[in-house]
Parts: structure tokens; sequence; C-alpha cells
């Protein structure tokens, strides 16, 4: 069934609904046109899938279009998507050549005749070449690209540069660039089945599924099984914990079987936590969306002791069901957490089972901070929001067309 | 936008659009350099627009400078220094401006080293394009306008008691002018104005309003402005 704005009044800030109507006005019949790289899978993906509609529901005409290409094609804009984020990767001159060439014949099928044309990451951004100037482009770019590697950046920046603007999650994402760059955080849906709110049975029903026990208090982290997540660290900040508290971690991620790395790091990570049983690591399948819900729920701390990190909205998903979080200084981390009030930042492991025996110790703080952590990401993080940031947008770059 | 006391008070909300300008500081040094030159807009951010972007919890150093210095420098002397300025203190921004400037410089002058992030994240200057939101909802009495807050978008409120100042050139809040000069309740106004905007954040500042409206209607009836 589908999702209507409406279904967000109980969910959403006061006012916050009937806010968007009135903001809606300014844009309403103009047209938007969405280009990314699929349709299912993924961050973007999954946050369109949910704009889309409410826009068009708002009086947007929103169509949302698929930049289509060969296998090649897509393990050339891999390469690119790794080397931007700073990974070496080798790419040749044909590998440059596929990507324009396959982004000429998509513009070819394409129509560009919006208002604003938003073009999601590098797949389809050299599509900017062949579209009429009528509307306004801007890229959205959902990676961090602050340590890109320069010669696949150079080459992009080519493309960007005739962008109206650029759009990024995070200042600390971006380059230099000399067209407007502005800043819109990205959001979690409440209503998606990784947020929705769920009964004290569901939760006990599907943790006695996924056999945990609620004997003692419930430390979790949510994550890829990847050492810049740090589990071995969390484990560590556990086993201090531990001494004094007893409590069962769980370490809970994405399966590893197209990732190597993954499958390396799971394994020291099951060596680091040997025969303890109360550490339970859980390889969970792609579509867990309520196990991850219903294990965040049932958490009583929630880590997510990253060195490196995207957004990290798992931070602002465990927040809205109402736990405080410990969080690394990365990524979109800092600016989820307010320090103190909703949750610490910590830079080492020591810090982690520090904060954690804390809030353990103090379980009416715990309940503050994480009564706070759900208000401050109703106000910030909610899909609510990012409708007003594009609705807002949108406002500021088509007026006058 | 009328809250000119002749006019019903229409609620107004707003929303940002945050730019990244792309200049950021490591060190205090960096952070004085950059506070010299940077566009007034982007003072403006950091400090009075802090309370747009904190609408239910406000943390301990109000304004994005202290913030930073405090939680990501850690260097709390100059946090608290920073955080006790007071934005709406100052005729003008560039007033704002140079009080910031002559406090990152004092505290330098005392310390040996400069101040600078390790462990934590650079300051990112921004700067914002502020958009007005009718609410479609207006009062013509005190009753409709104690409604009204209660029911508003918090932007509304950032808009009309903070942004309101600036527009003013940092005189009364809409709520207050209103009062005064459309609801002739000069006490409600003396009232209004003397909340500390600087303390609260929105959602507070909300029901801070609200009791005030309260206290006049549960104590004097309402009072409404005159249809003519």
């Amino acid at each position: 069934m589908s999702v209507r704005l409406e279904d967000y009044r109980n969910v959403a800030p006061p006012g916050a609904v009937d806010l968007l109507y009135h903001m809606s006005e300014k844009v309403r019949g103009k047209s938007m046109l969405n280009i990314n790289s699929t349709r299912v899978g993924g961050g973007v993906a999954e946050i369109l899938s949910r704009l889309v509609p409410m826009l068009n529901e708002l009086g947007v005409k929103v169509a949302w279009e698929i930049i289509q290409g060969s296998e090649d094609f897509f393990r050339v804009t891999k390469a690119f998507h790794n080397s931007l984020q700073g990974q070496d990767q080798a790419i040749s001159e044909r590998m440059y050549q596929l990507y324009v060439e396959e982004n000429r014949e998509n513009a070819k099928r394409l129509n560009f005749d919006a208002d604003m044309i938003m073009i999601h990451d590098p797949q389809p951004a050299a599509l900017v070449d062949y579209g009429d100037r009528a509307g306004k482009w801007v890229w959205r770019c959902h990676l961090d690209i602050s340590h890109p590697a320069r010669r696949v950046w150079r080459f992009l920046k080519n493309y960007v540069l005739k962008y109206d603007a650029a759009i990024f999650s995070l200042p600390t994402f971006a380059q230099k660039l000399p067209i407007p760059k502005f800043l819109i955080y990205p959001s979690i849906d409440p209503l998606s089945d990784k947020n929705r709110d769920l009964s004290r049975g569901e939760v006990n029903e599907i943790l006695d599924r996924l056999n945990i026990p609620r004997d003692k208090p419930i430390l979790l982290q949510v994550s890829r099984f990847d050492r810049f997540k740090d589990p071995v660290g969390v484990i560590q900040a556990y086993r201090i914990v531990k001494k004094h508290n007893d409590c069962r971690l769980i370490l809970a991620g994405g399966g590893a079987a197209d990732d190597p790395e993954g499958e390396v790091v799971l394994q020291e990570v099951k060596e680091v936590a040997g025969a303890d049983p109360d550490i339970h690591i859980m390889v969970l399948p792609p579509d867990s969306n309520l196990e991850i819900n219903a294990l965040q729920r049932g958490a009583t701390v929630v880590l997510q002791k990253s060195l490196k990190e995207g957004f990290g909205l798992t931070v602002a998903e465990a927040m809205w069901k109402g736990k405080p979080v410990i969080g690394g200084f990365a990524g979109g981390i800092t600016v989820q957490i307010l320090y103190y009030l909703t949750g610490y930042t910590v830079s080492s492991v020591e810090g982690a089972a520090f904060r954690t025996r804390y809030l353990l110790n103090n379980p009416e703080v715990a309940r503050k901070m994480g009564n706070d952590a759900r208000e401050y990401i109703r106000r910030n993080f909610l899909i609510t929001r990012q409708l007003a940031d594009y609705l807002t947008l949108m406002g500021a770059l088509t007026n006058g067309r | 936008m009328h809250a000119d006391g002749s006019h019903p008070f229409e609620f107004v909300g707003c929303t940002e659009l945050r730019e990244i300008l792309g200049i950021k500081a490591e060190d205090e040094v960096q952070l004085l350099d950059v506070l010299e030159e940077v566009p007034i807009e982007s003072i403006y951010y950091h400090t009075h627009e802090y309370f747009l972007r904190h609408q239910y919890l406000v943390g301990p150093y109000p304004n994005d400078f202290a913030t930073w210095v405090a939680t990501q420098v850690r260097d709390r002397v100059l946090g608290e220094r920073l955080g006790v300025i007071d934005p709406y203190e100052f005729e003008t921004l560039e007033d704002l401006r140079e009080a910031l400037i002559t406090v990152i410089e004092d505290h330098l002058s005392r310390m040996h080293s400069v101040p600078r992030v390790d462990d934590g994240e650079p300051f990112y200057f921004m700067m914002s394009h502020l958009v007005e939101v009718p609410t479609g909802t207006a009062a013509r009495t005190l009753r409709e306008l104690r409604n009204g807050l209660t029911t508003v978008d918090a932007s509304a409120i950032y808009f009309h008691f903070y942004a309101a100042r600036i527009r003013r050139d940092h005189r009364d809040s809409d709520f207050t002018v209103w009062a005064e000069e459309g609801l002739k309740m000069p006490e409600l106004a003396r009232l209004l104005r003397s909340i500390n905007p600087y303390i609260f954040s929105l959602e507070q500042l909300r029901g801070r309003l609200v009791a005030i409206c309260d206290t006049f209607l549960n104590g004097g009836g309402e009072t409404g402005v005159s249809s003519s």
C-alpha cells in the first residue's frame, strides 16, 4: 500500500505537514526530473521511491528515470564510485570513453524537458552535455568526494562545472567548485519497515526468532563488517564494560558474500569474540529491515563506533527509536549526535566503554537522552524535512521559469 | 506579512536553503582569519540561525562557533567566552563579527600554542537563504494568537521572534509589536519583550509564549483587534 503525505502528520513535528502544503504552492505545476542508476536497492533509490510520490501529491510533476547501460558501463561507474571515495582503481582511456558513449546513448531516449533536472551521483553526470539548458540542472552527490582519486575527479569535474548547482550531504563531503553548493542532509522514513513503530510483542517475537535473550542490557552496533566501522573496537569496549556491568553485545551486519574484505573482517571479529556466549554476531540478509528495527528497539545502548563513515543514517534510525547513541567522530555521525544531549561522540575504545558504562549505570540519563534523541531526529532527519528542502531548492532555482 | 497592528496577525514559517561556502578552519587562528573576511550572512547563519536549527534542544554553547571550539577543538574556555556572546545585543551584524573577533584574539593572546582540531572535525563556514512560507494561520484575538502558537510549524516561531528582530533592526519581535499595537496590551508586550531569546529552543520558546498568553487569557479575558 502506498504511503501518503497525510500519513506523516502523526510522526512529523507539529505544523510541518501543513507547511509542506503551503510551500508547495510556490512550485505547484512545475516539473522535476530525477535520474539515477537504479530503481531498487541502495539508499538513493529507497528515498526516491518515497519522495517522488509525495512530491507528485504536492502538485510537482516529478518523473524518475534510470540510466541504462551495459555491464561494462556499470563496472566503469563502480570504479568511478570507488575512486571518488578515495580508493585506487585502474581506469583506462577506454573506460572513460565508454562512460561518455553510454551517457550519450541514454541522452537520446531521455526527455529533459523539466524545470529542474536532478542528476544523482556520478553514473548519469555526463547527461548534462546533452539536455537543453532551459531547466536548471542540479548534481545531487550522495558520496563523500572529499579525497577523490584526482584523475577521475578532474574528468568528472568537467561535467559538474556545467551544472547550475550541486548538493552534498555534508560540507566535508564536498569539493571546491565555482557553482553554488547546497547542503541537504539525507533522511530516514519513519513509516518504512526499518523505522515504523513495532509493538512490544512484535519486537519480542523477532528477537526470539533471532535467539536474542532479553535477560540483560543489550549493546548493539548495526553495520557492515568493515574495518572502518571498528567492530573489533566495539568488542574491546564491551569487554571493559563487562567487567562491572553484565550485558550482551550484538554486532549485526549485512551479508559479506560479495565483499572479500568483509568476509576477512567477519572472521577476525569472530576470532576476537571467541566463545563468549554474550556476543552475538549476526549476518543479516539485505532485506532484514524489520529485524534491524526490532534489534534497535530491543537495545539499551546503540554504538556506531566508526573510524570513517558516510552519513551514517543508522545513527538516526537508532535515535528515532529513542536510544542514546555512542558514535565515532566520523562522517555524518557528529551532526546527528548532539554531544551530551542525545548521545556521545568518542575517539577511542576507552571512550566508548566509559560512555557505555555511564549510560548503563544511569538509566534515567539514558532514557532522557533517548527521548531527546527521538525528538531531535523528528525535527531534523525525517523524510518530511528532506521534502521541505527539495521544495525550497526547487522554488529557489526555478523562480521565474 | 502583516504584524503592524492594523491587520490580523498572520503566521509565516520559513525554510532555509543552506549553502556550503567551501571555507574551513582547523585551528583557532584560522577561525579568526576567516571570521574577518567571511560574508556577513555566514556570521548570521552560525549565530542567529543556530536557533532555527535547534527546534527542540539547545546545547550548552548556543552558537556554532562556541560549539565547535568547545566540542571539536576541546577548548572549553573559549567555548564559554563565545557562548555568552548574545547576538541580539548588537546593533549590526558587523558589530557582532567584531565582538567574536575580539574575544578570540584576546583568548589567543593568552595561549602558548594555538588550539586546533586533532580528533574532531574542521569548522565549515556556511550561509543560508531564508525563504518565507505563509502558514495560512491568522489571529485577530489573543486567544487565536495563542491557538496559532500551539499549532504552527516551529519555523514560524523563529520567523516572528528571532528573524523579526533583524528585520526590525534588532528591536522587537513581531509578537511584541502586535501585542502593543494590535491588541493594545502594553503589559503583554512588556512580558513578551522581557523574554531572553538566547537561551531557549524554539519549542521551549513556544511553550513560554503560550504560557504568557494563558496568563492574560485566564486573568483578563480576550482582547481582539477591531475588524474595522
